[in-house]
């Protein structure tokens, strides 16, 4: 049976446990439809032309866990931002674990999707923002069928959350293979203000598909701040869908940045509804071996006055494949707009592979667009300056690394985060560093 | 079916001649509408074509039946209907001419009202021009100064009768006759084009060119052309298109192929201002055109088109880097008012080591008419050292046009350096305002600044097009200033 088949069909069972009634079934009949009518992409898609999911789908995939997992703290304390006090929000094998999450309904919700969906003190929100932002792409639709867990974040008027949250999903490995879909709804009211770090982590060599969802919202003048940190075994992959919709003067930032994992695609889509929004997307992708990291991004910039940018790096070693396939979108009344998109790669080895396609899509006339790409090597003569003053070779190629990703790292503003994604690069490129950025 | 044979043809043949009369004053015999085996047959037999050829039309016509229109362009129409249109149409003033007197001097005065008077050309600083007028090439001149250096620059089926060994070595070879749809109408269905071989070591003397226009209502052009520069060889072509108003829409699915072996260079340059529509949008040509080339060992091409004519373009002049420091070229300014719609850009094929390309491209649009980029870079595992370089710059006059750039980069050697950028503006208020003030008027000051934006395409057209394609751009923008 196929994975398609067999998800279609355990919607059946799905339906019988969850509430039938509420409102959001009609949203999940209908999700379910649209995965059966289109299925899985496929290569033919023009959006999914360098990015096959073939390998990932014939799997045998277990989509409900049977039994509640646990994880000492001791051996996922790695996995945290331990150094600095955060919000936690934790799911093992995609149940809530209360025992390593730290939630609040102090003034701000950090909480539960199952409870949101639930609870009548939250069904306004709920009616208002949920699937509103999500496309009616096949696997967004096949994640809102099965959307009953993930993050639920709500920062009403005027509020600064005082420390970050961190979503964080394990996976334990207890099944051979597991689907995981968790589906995450944020939403920061007037001139609130948030700063999210995301993390999906499986602790074992077993196969974990993550599809993912992350609705943002982003009222008037508010702030959101997003870190993904994609740094999963190489048997894990991941499908992120994360879109926000933005209105008037709201500042929208995500970082991604991609060192783990066997195949990420990060379908990132940044709505601007709104005029005077200011849209961030800033990435940084290092990969190996069979890797395989695809960045789809969409700016629709719909009102006029607003400004995105884009900034990619990546840096491609043995066997990987980088894809990133950048679209921006001016419709008419967008005038003004200043858009900009900058896509570098540098390859390491011979088997490593970029295909990049940014695209600009304009119909106003009064806009400032500009796309850049590059594709090329660390150049040999500042390796050489650095050689001739004695830097070895490997520590001279890192330090160039490390330049060339400084303006994506620079932007990060958990200082902790920063120390912790300059380790990783260090470790994934292999050198001890004694220096601090 | 199957027993179909020459004979029964060459009967059907003779009855159907001139059974549906003539179109215009010109007298040219025209094959009824539609599409099917014998109608290939037929042009084939008409253009009295050996066997070989006659199996290669009909190969592709099975391809090609098997295939289905391409819809990925960012392009939308009414699509043709191909049992509705007539595939063979040639002026009938035969045999051919000595002389330009005994041309009929009707298709003369047409040329004159196009501005290409063959008197003056013939005079002009040494270009040779091979007269297409509905399909069949009806003058030739400069042949002998040609014949000399051992050039043959003649028509498709003439080459085809008289050099069928370069033909069919090269024919199909570039541009497979499966390789797309139009393509493989193209190689079914061709009535002419132009056919050039440039012998080893010879530098064309002068620039080769065709004129090519649309006369016949109802009729489909197909041209086919195929030019091939031998070792060490260089040749500058050029092709240039006019069409008069017509009503309904024209389809033109033309295949160029450009073969240039070890260390030989061609300069391929298109200024194409087809009947584009009115200003509702009504009429105008198809244009789907395939056009590629291939290089050998440091061989060079380089395309240059200024696109200001047709409804509907879908065109992406390419470049095969086949041979070690071979290199491409792409220079191209197309410009799309009122409701035209224009899909056009390039490839670049790297395959062979320190090959190098450079596209540079420039979109002009106003009005309502939607204009992207569309390009391709790729780099094979083997091209060492590959160098590209693309821009593509885009100016947008008023909210009612589109502006569009989809890029294709595939990288996989680690040695490749590639760059794109592409940018967006519009005509800025103060640049209009200082040439207001110094006397010169708003429709002035665009042509200006267009031809500004533009420069580094013109640049590289031989001079008496560049000329040309200037008037031109300004034509093709009159009144699209709000």
């Amino acid at each position: 049976m196929s994975l398609k088949d067999k998800l279609v069909s355990s919607y059946l069972a799905f339906e019988d446990y969850i509430d039938a009634d509420s409102h959001i079934h009609e949203i999940r009949n209908k999700a379910i439809k649209t995965f059966e009518n289109s299925g899985f992409p496929s290569k033919k898609d023009e959006a999914w032309k360098y990015t096959s999911l073939n390998a990932i789908i014939k799997e045998d995939y277990c989509i409900f866990p049977k039994k509640e997992n646990t994880v000492e703290f001791k051996e996922v304390k790695k996995y945290f931002l331990h150094e600095i006090d955060t919000y936690k929000i934790v799911f093992i094998d995609g149940v809530y674990n209360s025992f390593l999450s730290e939630t609040t309904h102090d003034k701000v919700d950090v909480c539960l999707m199952s409870s949101a969906l639930s609870k009548p003190k939250y069904k306004a929100v709920v009616e208002n923002y949920f699937n509103k932002a999500a496309k009616e792409d096949s696997l967004t639709s096949l994640n809102t069928a099965f959307a009953k867990e993930g993050a639920y974040i709500f920062i009403p008027k005027h509020r600064e959350v005082e420390k970050p949250i961190e979503i964080i999903n394990f996976a334990t490995g207890n099944e051979a293979a597991l689907l995981l879909q968790p589906r995450n709804l944020i939403v920061a009211e007037e001139n609130a203000h948030v700063q999210i770090i995301e993390r999906h982590q499986s602790l074992t060599e077993n196969a974990v598909f993550t599809n993912s969802v992350t609705e943002i919202f982003a009222e008037k003048n508010s702030s959101i701040d997003y870190y993904k940190v994609q740094n999963d075994n190489q048997s894990a992959s991941l499908i992120d869908n994360t879109f926000i919709s933005q209105k008037d003067g709201s500042n929208v930032s995500v970082h991604t940045f991609s060192f783990g994992g066997k195949l990420i695609r990060n379908n990132l889509n940044f709505y601007q509804k709104g005029e005077r929004v200011n849209s961030t997307l800033k990435g940084i992708t290092i990969i190996e071996d069979k890797q395989h990291v695809d960045h789809s991004t969409l700016v629709n910039h719909i009102e006029p006055n607003c400004e995105s940018h884009q900034d990619y790096k990546g840096i491609f070693a043995g066997n990987s494949t980088g894809v990133f396939n950048g679209r921006i979108i001016v419709e008419k009344e967008a005038q003004k707009t200043d858009a900009f998109q900058q896509n570098n790669n540098i390859l390491i080895d011979d088997k490593a592979t970029i295909n990049s396609k940014p695209q600009l899509e304009i119909f106003a006339d009064d806009v400032k667009c500009s796309h850049g790409c590059t594709i090329g090597q660390l150049d040999e003569e500042a390796m050489f300056y650095l050689q001739t003053r004695g830097v070895r070779k490997k520590e001279a190629q890192a330090l160039l690394m490390f330049a060339f990703a400084s303006n994506v790292l620079e932007s990060v503003k958990i200082h902790e985060l920063k120390a912790r994604i300059t380790k990783l690069i260090a470790k994934k490129i292999g050198v001890n560093l004694g220096f601090n950025l | 079916m199957s027993k179909y044979t020459e004979d029964d043809l060459q009967k059907e043949l003779e009855t159907k001649e001139y059974k549906y009369g003539f179109y215009t004053d010109i007298k040219s015999d025209t094959f009824p509408v539609g599409l099917n085996e014998e109608v290939v047959i037929a042009i084939s037999k008409k253009k009295e074509e050996p066997e070989w050829m006659t199996k290669w039309r009909l190969e592709s016509f099975r391809y090609w039946k098997e295939m289905i229109e391409p819809e990925w362009a960012n392009v939308h129409y009414q699509k043709p209907d191909f049992q509705a249109i007539s595939y063979y149409s040639a002026p009938n003033s035969k045999p051919k001419y000595d002389s330009l007197d005994e041309v009929d001097p009707e298709l003369l005065e047409t040329f004159k009202k196009l501005g290409i008077s063959i008197d003056e050309q013939k005079k002009l600083a040494g270009v040779a021009v091979d007269i297409v007028m509905d399909s069949v090439s009806v003058a030739t001149t400069f042949k002998k100064t040609l014949a000399e250096k051992g050039i043959i620059f003649c028509s498709i089926s003439e080459a085809i009768k008289e050099h069928p060994e370069l033909v069919k070595k090269y024919l199909g070879t570039v541009v497979p006759q499966r390789d797309n749809f139009y393509a493989a109408l193209n190689s079914a269905v061709f009535s002419d084009g132009s056919f050039c071989y440039i012998p080893k070591g010879v530098r064309c003397p002068m620039e080769l060119s065709t004129y090519f226009r649309i006369n016949q209502a109802g009729t489909g052009q197909f041209e086919r052309t195929l030019v091939i520069a031998d070792e060490g060889s260089y040749v500058s072509y050029l092709e240039g298109c006019t069409a008069p108003s017509r009503d309904e829409n024209q389809l033109h699915a033309a295949v160029v192929e450009l073969i240039a072996l070890d260390n030989a260079e061609i300069k391929y340059s298109t200024v194409q201002n087809w009947y584009p529509g009115n200003k509702e949008g009504k009429g105008g040509v198809y244009n789907f055109v395939t056009k590629r080339g291939l290089c050998e060992k440091n061989a060079k091409i380089s395309w240059t088109q200024v696109e200001t004519g047709s409804a509907v373009t879908w065109k992406y002049p390419s470049c095969i880097l086949k041979g070690d420091n071979s290199i491409g070229e792409f220079y191209s300014i197309a410009v799309t008012n009122n409701f035209q719609q224009a899909d056009t850009g390039t490839k670049m094929i790297h395959l062979g080591k320190n090959t190098r390309s450079t596209i540079i491209s420039k979109g002009i649009s106003a009005g309502q008419s939607q204009n992207s980029y569309r390009g391709l870079v790729q780099i094979s595992p083997r091209a060492e050292n590959a160098r590209n370089f693309s821009q593509c710059d885009s100016l947008l006059m008023g909210n009612k046009c589109g502006a569009h750039t989809f890029p294709y980069i595939e990288t996989k050697n680690k040695t490749a350096k590639i760059e794109h950028e592409a940018t967006t503006s519009k005509i800025g208020e103060d640049q209009i305002f200082y040439c207001n003030q110094r006397g010169i008027d708003t429709e002035k000051a665009i042509a200006l600044i267009v031809n500004g934006f533009s420069k580094e395409v013109l640049n590289k057209l031989p001079m008496e097009f560049a000329v040309e394609a200037q008037k031109l751009l300004e034509i093709s923008l009159e009144g699209s200033v709000g």
